[in-house]
């Protein structure tokens, strides 16, 4: 078996593909096998894992980000003496098809989510090529204690490929939606993986051992002319080098008449649901062929049709409860245990329009883009185009909390209509002691707001402002009057940059930020 | 609705925008996002809703009142249907008569991609009512209309009108006109330049069902959507009016039409008045003088 010895990141499948093997932070390419059905998939090359953030203040879940908080910023990199500089233009050498130049991103490699598993030990990004890269968590180790805790590629393997439905003359696109992790039970790692049509549930598994010595296949496979075989051996299990297989092992399609949105595993382990514009499936992880539809707003007309859902999650501890997010701006939260079909609500959480502000673009930006209940389950986010808000379970008519994230943006809806961003969907996601909240915004902006101390921090991901072992500053969009020195006016700010995807590790300080293509992973600082 | 800020931006330009969206998904990778196209369906509909009360507050900023009080007389006059005026119901059901035919012709016509009353001699042919001797007559009824309509302030919109109303935005892609049908009233709004030679991007919900093609031809998907798209608009427009009853829609005139004149003479007397109307807007081709007297 040969084996690709480039370095995770810069492998560009020129070694061939089959028969390579994975090592720590060797190249990630899958060994081809029958019982793999996964296809090969390259790390794109244009995606780094980079840039750690060693807040020094941030020591524990409940410090807040001071305003001068200095955070160090270093590249992860399989040799450290290389610079995050230096790579890009390795990397631009290798690989002329995937990088033109360094802000030239191929369609397929942007992110489209990402997702820590329950444990924090792996986390899993999805793009619009259909392609899942999983990276792993480095074991510490006492002789770089530096380099503790640094996300590796683990595995990639292709999930979804584009299809054409026939029926209705619709390409369905290979994109990833979502990714849901399970807990993990066993040795293996499952994760559940959507494009606009199907949702599909991986094994991720390592292979360290392998059979040899079969009497009826020599090591090439190749079946032995019986009469050659002279003595009976068992086969013994040796150990190889090791190798990440990714098997789909269950495929759960052809239930969804819109495209899904979103997917959301059950606390019960054994079940979960999959949202699309108008309805809500109810799975068994073990049952493909039969769904249970749990929610649906279809209207009898579809020209009375005023709302859609966007978004749909299990609440984190009770199983029958689960909340979903309208196009509105209202969430439901729904008992499973009061009716087969939960199209009545047992609570409606919205908050009345205010009529100041009304104007043509109101209902776009109180459309909710993602709701997410808190780990402890007492609490929900909603994040809509412009503000995030927390709302307690308890409390229906208005939230608890509201957050402007660029609130300077109200001014340019008409522009961002326009050019359509006003319809992106930012993601939230709480930390995991629910104490700050994060979100996206452009210019490669992240936002993080505490909400015990009410301050808030404005964060960069891009690699121009991110050398190793730099400090990374807030930044700080300069709304109107004199600008500052560091800061950026409205008017510079980069539409096509944004964060949509953000993920928070569920115990520790590090949190990961797709940026287009690009994923940034930051951490706290190790003492 | 606040205008919007710092766009100068106005809710024609926001009108043409949404409808090139709504066209531009058609032809999207992965199908058209209900979503999305029903977050541009109520920025139509707000920007309309803005355009009309524009549109409307200019009218009675132009309108004299006696003056247009007197040129319709005149109109009236020449107006061949008019046969007795002292029965109004006659008068219309004539109307209705005439267009009825007409007006099916049209809605039904599987290949226009929009509702169009057709070329007026087309319409004016077919009217049962009239016998030869007055054939000159509706020409001439015709182009009073015709010299009547470039003046703004014949539009027709009165704050009760408005108020009832129930107004679906057409675009007809091949012509660039953008129409506003409203209680089956329809009206030529303006035409938009910024579309260039598109495919239909909306129209009456059964006539663009058959339109689709290639793109999308599942029922319950698109041809669904589109229409849910115009009535989300309709619903909402309507939404300060509780009479929903008397708001009458587009697919409803089209059965009354369909049915021919048995059908309108089968209905109450209240629709019969709003079909007549419409019968007669179609009369006078884009015409709005006589829709309102």
């Amino acid at each position: 078996m040969t084996k690709c010895s480039k370095d995770a990141l810069r492998c560009d499948n020129s070694c061939g593909g089959d028969n390579c093997v994975k090592q720590r932070t060797k190249c990630a390419l899958l060994i081809k096998s029958a019982a793999s059905t996964a296809g090969i998939g390259a790390v794109p090359a244009s995606r780094t894992v980079s840039c750690w953030m060693r807040p020094e203040v941030w020591t524990g879940p409940a410090s807040p980000p001071s305003p001068s908080s200095s955070l160090i910023c270093r590249y992860q990199d399989p040799e450290p003496a290389d610079l995050s500089m230096e790579e890009e233009s390795d990397t631009r050498k290798i690989n002329n098809s995937f990088l033109r130049d360094h802000n030239y991103a191929t369609e397929a490699d942007i992110i489209s989510t990402v997702e820590f598993n329950s444990s924090g030990e792996l986390l899993a990004t999805g793009d619009k090529g259909g392609r899942v890269v999983v990276f792993q968590r480095e074991q510490e180790s006492k002789s770089q204690p530096q380099r503790r805790g640094e996300y590796n590629v683990y595995s990639t393997f292709q999930s979804h490929e584009p299809e054409f439905d026939y029926l209705k003359s619709l390409e369905i696109e290979e994109k990833i939606n979502k990714i849901k992790w399970l807990p993990q039970q066993n040795a293996a790692y499952f994760l559940l993986s959507t494009n606009d049509k199907t949702v599909k549930l991986w094994k991720i598994s390592e292979r360290d051992k392998r059979p040899e010595g079969y009497n009826l296949k020599d090591e090439d496979g190749r079946i032995k002319d019986p009469s050659t075989i002279t003595s009976l051996r068992v086969p013994v299990l040796q150990p190889m080098d090791l190798m990440v297989e990714a098997t789909a092992r269950r495929v759960f399609s052809n239930a969804h008449t819109y495209h899904i949105n979103s997917i959301s595993v059950n606390s019960d382990l054994q079940t979960f649901i999959s949202t699309d514009d108008l309805r809500v499936n109810l799975w068994n992880l073990e049952i493909t062929d039969r769904s249970f539809n749990i929610v649906d707003i279809k209207p009898a007309n579809m020209e009375e049709l005023t709302e859609v859902i966007t978004s749909a999650e299990f609440h984190p501890q009770q199983c029958h409860t689960f909340a979903y997010s309208s196009s509105k701006g209202s969430i439901r939260l729904c008992d499973m245990r009061q009716a087969a079909l939960c199209d009545k609500h047992c609570k409606y959480f919205e908050e009345p329009e205010d009529p100041s502000t009304r104007s043509f673009f109101s209902e776009i930006i109180s459309s909710i883009s993602d709701v997410k209940f808190s780990h402890n389950g007492r609490y929900l986010m909603t994040r809509d185009y412009l503000t995030v808000k927390v709302w307690d379970l308890q409390m229906e008519n208005k939230p608890l909390e509201t957050y402007q994230v660029h609130d300077y943006l109200r001014g340019k809806l008409c522009s961002l209509y326009e050019n359509d961003c006003i319809f992106d969907k930012f993601e939230c996601v709480w930390n995991g002691s629910d104490s700050v909240i994060m979100t996206g915004s452009y210019n490669n902006f992240f936002r993080m707001f505490d909400r015990n101390t009410k301050r808030d921090v404005t964060l960069e991901a891009s690699r121009e402002n991110s050398k190793p072992r730099a400090i990374l500053k807030p930044r700080k969009v300069c709304v109107g009057g004199k600008r500052r020195k560091d800061e950026i006016s409205v008017d510079s700010l980069d539409f096509s940059k944004k964060i949509l995807h953000t993920t928070w590790h569920p115990h520790e300080n590090i949190i990961a930020v797709a940026a287009t293509n690009n994923l940034y992973i930051f951490q706290d600082k190790v003492n | 609705i606040t205008t919007n800020m710092e766009c100068a931006v106005d809710a024609q330009s926001l009108i043409s925008i949404s409808l090139m969206k709504i066209h531009n998904s058609r032809t999207q990778r992965g199908g058209i996002k209900l979503h999305k196209n029903l977050l541009v369906s109520y920025v139509l509909r707000n920007a309309r809703q803005v355009y009309i009360k524009e549109k409307y507050a200019e009218i009675y900023r132009m309108q004299q009142y006696e003056e247009v009080r007197t040129v319709c007389n005149e109109i009236q006059e020449l107006n061949p249907l008019d046969l007795d005026s002292e029965d109004a119901d006659d008068e219309d059901q004539a109307r209705a008569a005439c267009c009825g035919d007409e007006t099916s012709l049209c809605h039904r016509g599987a290949a226009q991609p929009a509702v169009h009353v057709r070329a007026p001699s087309t319409l004016l042919g077919c009217c049962p009512f009239e016998d030869s001797s007055k054939e000159s007559e509706p020409c001439e009824y015709r182009s009073c209309c015709m010299e009547a309509s470039p003046v703004s302030h014949f539009d027709p919109f009165s704050a009760d009108n408005i108020r009832h109303c129930n107004k679906t935005t057409v675009l007809d892609l091949d012509t660039h006109v953008v129409t506003t049908v409203e209680n089956g009233y329809l009206h030529q709004d303006c035409c938009c330049d910024a579309l260039q030679g598109g495919q239909g991007a909306q129209s009456p919900a059964k006539k663009r069902k058959g339109e689709f093609g290639g793109c999308v031809s599942e029922a319950e998907d698109v041809s669904d959507f589109t229409a849910a798209r115009k009535r989300a608009k309709r619903e909402d427009c309507s939404y300060s009016n509780p009479d929903y009853t008397e708001t009458s829609n587009i697919s409803n005139l089209i059965s009354i039409f369909g049915s021919g004149f048995s059908g309108l003479l089968s209905r109450q007397a209240d629709l019969e008045q709003i079909c007549s109307k419409q019968a007669l807007a179609g009369l006078g081709a884009w015409t709005r003088a006589i829709v309102a007297f």
